[in-house]
């Protein structure tokens, strides 16, 4: 299969790579996925609890090329979103970003799966939280 | 050394250029057909078709006559198989194969389960071995025939042939072997090996594509097949169609040269199949091999990377021709079946590379290979949440995964 440059550029040159804290009550963390079908995605955001902005994004993937490519450019744009402004991203937007064929469409399903599972992470610690300390 | 590097030889072998001279008059000069019979042109042609049939059988060790002549191994598994059930019928209705058998022998099977043929298809050990005492137990007096391959395509597994050739023979039922990825490669010889039938291609031992051949034993048993196309009645009326003496010339040649050359070229290919395996292991943690070690065709690895994709794999070393068992790679998105009969979980099978080492390969490009395999699988184990896991202690197996 050949690979749009766009994917090719996103795998050689990943962006974002890494993790974060988990226990920091300001990382949310979204892993999706299962090995036996072929791919895991874990994409972290961490966020300014006053201005509710994404103020760093990190994903580690084990899949295709088109996989490790939806979730880089899934931290891309990530950065310097609002929390609810990032709930926007479809995964329709990544398919037409990195031009992907009909066969890789679930690898950005997955990534927006991963963004959704994130930030619901990040949202339930932010409720704890709040509730902790009132 | 020229990029890319061809490390794929279980899927095709480049063709010969000792083939290619022996085939090229036959396009042009020699271009009569076979079965002209009463002039020269057919005589030549004739002559040269009967000489590869000696050089095939010579390999094979079988008489010139039992050789029959088709495109490829998917015909010769299909005229076998579905010759066999019809020409038998009366004898019985029962089939055994295997879990790990070429698409061409599994769906020729399926094929014949709709016609209301029984099927049984036997499991394979861990090893990818069949078990021979499941065979015995299987063969019913229904059962006509036994189809199991020489050595697998994908983990380079070689079955226990002779021994399953003597069952057959003691239950008297006939056996089919699909020998494509053996032929060539390693001794086969279906007197020894108790084989009644057995498919060839030229493609996969440095001849053409486009031609391969059915070893039919004409005595002890005499074994007959319904022919699958009507025509001429070519090739003793199992295979109508006038022949293709340039491939066929090809396939002989091919034959011929791997008769002469075996025992050097297992030596040269098992010599880099170990370098490379011992400088992936050497380098890398966390690697698997798929299926039998000691019972592998010497120009066969077949290795699992764990916490790295297959494809993602290939699309780094893309300088290098090789393939995977990776359900991204497969057509079906499925993950590869004989990794799976193994019992290895999906994910091993996602994170396996088949390397096929041919005639051609170099000790500088298995270097190459190796050097670029171990920058790669680091790069994207950095890359891998698995990894990471599985460096912090977690038990993956343990953990619950959002499949979808």
């Amino acid at each position: 299969m050949a690979y749009s440059d766009k994917v090719v550029d996103h795998y050689n040159n990943p962006r974002n790579v890494g993790s974060m804290d988990k226990a920091d009550p300001n990382v949310g963390t979204g892993m999706v996925g299962a090995p036996e079908c072929g791919d895991v995605m874990k994409l972290q955001i961490k966020v300014n609890p006053a201005t509710h902005i994404i103020e760093d994004a990190k994903f580690k993937t084990f899949g295709c090329g088109s996989a490790i490519a939806s979730s880089s450019l899934a931290t891309e744009w990530l950065k310097g979103k609002a929390v609810d402004e990032a709930l926007e991203i479809k995964n329709t937007d990544i398919v037409n970003e990195l031009a992907l064929p009909p066969v890789k469409i679930h690898c950005s399903v997955l990534a927006e799966d991963a963004i959704k599972a994130a930030i619901s992470d990040y949202k339930a610690k932010a409720i704890t939280e709040t509730a902790v300390t009132a | 050394m020229k990029l890319p590097i061809y490390l794929d030889n279980h899927a095709t072998t480049p063709l010969d250029p000792r083939v290619l001279d022996a085939m090229m008059p036959y396009f042009t000069e020699h271009f009569g057909n076979a079965a002209s019979r009463n002039h020269a042109f057919g005589w030549a042609a004739e002559e040269a078709v009967e000489k590869s049939r000696k050089q095939i059988a010579s390999l094979i060790g079988a008489n010139s006559k039992e050789i029959i002549f088709t495109s490829g191994a998917t015909e010769s598994n299909n005229l076998a198989i579905k010759g066999v059930a019809q020409m038998y019928a009366e004898k019985g209705n029962h089939i055994i194969t295997a879990a790990t058998e070429h698409k061409a022998v599994l769906d020729t099977c399926k094929h014949l389960e709709k016609e209301g043929i029984r099927i049984t298809y036997l499991p394979v050990m861990g090893d990818g071995r069949v078990d021979l005492d499941m065979l015995r137990e299987a063969i019913t007096d229904k059962t006509i025939l036994v189809s199991i391959m020489y050595a697998n395509n994908e983990m380079g597994v070689i079955q226990p042939v002779a021994e399953i050739g003597k069952i057959c023979k003691e239950k008297g039922v006939l056996f089919h072997c699909d020998a494509v990825q053996a032929v060539g490669k390693i001794p086969v010889n279906v007197i020894t090996d108790g084989i009644d039938i057995m498919s060839i291609t030229a493609h996969k031992l440095y001849g053409p594509k486009g031609v391969g051949a059915l070893y039919v034993r004409r005595r002890n048993p005499r074994v007959q097949l319904t022919a699958q196309m009507d025509g001429g009645g070519h090739e003793r009326g199992m295979r109508s169609g006038t022949l293709n003496v340039a491939g066929i010339v090809g396939l002989g040649a091919a034959c011929e040269i791997a008769e002469k050359e075996m025992a050097q070229e297992i030596a040269r290919a098992s010599a880099l199949r170990d370098r490379l395996r011992a400088k992936l292991e050497a380098g890398l943690e966390e690697t698997y091999i798929n299926g039998s070690l000691e019972h592998r065709l010497p120009h066969n690895l077949n290795m699992s990377f764990a916490y790295v994709e297959g494809e993602s794999l290939l699309m780094g070393i893309n300088d290098i021709a090789v393939s995977s068992g990776s359900a991204c790679t497969s057509a079906t998105l499925e993950p590869s079946y004989v990794l799976k009969a193994l019992g290895l979980g999906d994910d091993l099978a996602h994170t396996s590379i088949r390397f096929g080492i041919g005639r051609f390969n170099t000790e500088e490009e298995i270097d190459y290979t190796a050097d670029k395999m171990i920058q790669v699988v680091n790069k994207l184990r950095e890359l891998s949440p698995l990894w990471e896991m599985f460096k912090d202690g977690v038990d993956l197996s343990k953990v619950q995964w959002t499949a979808h």
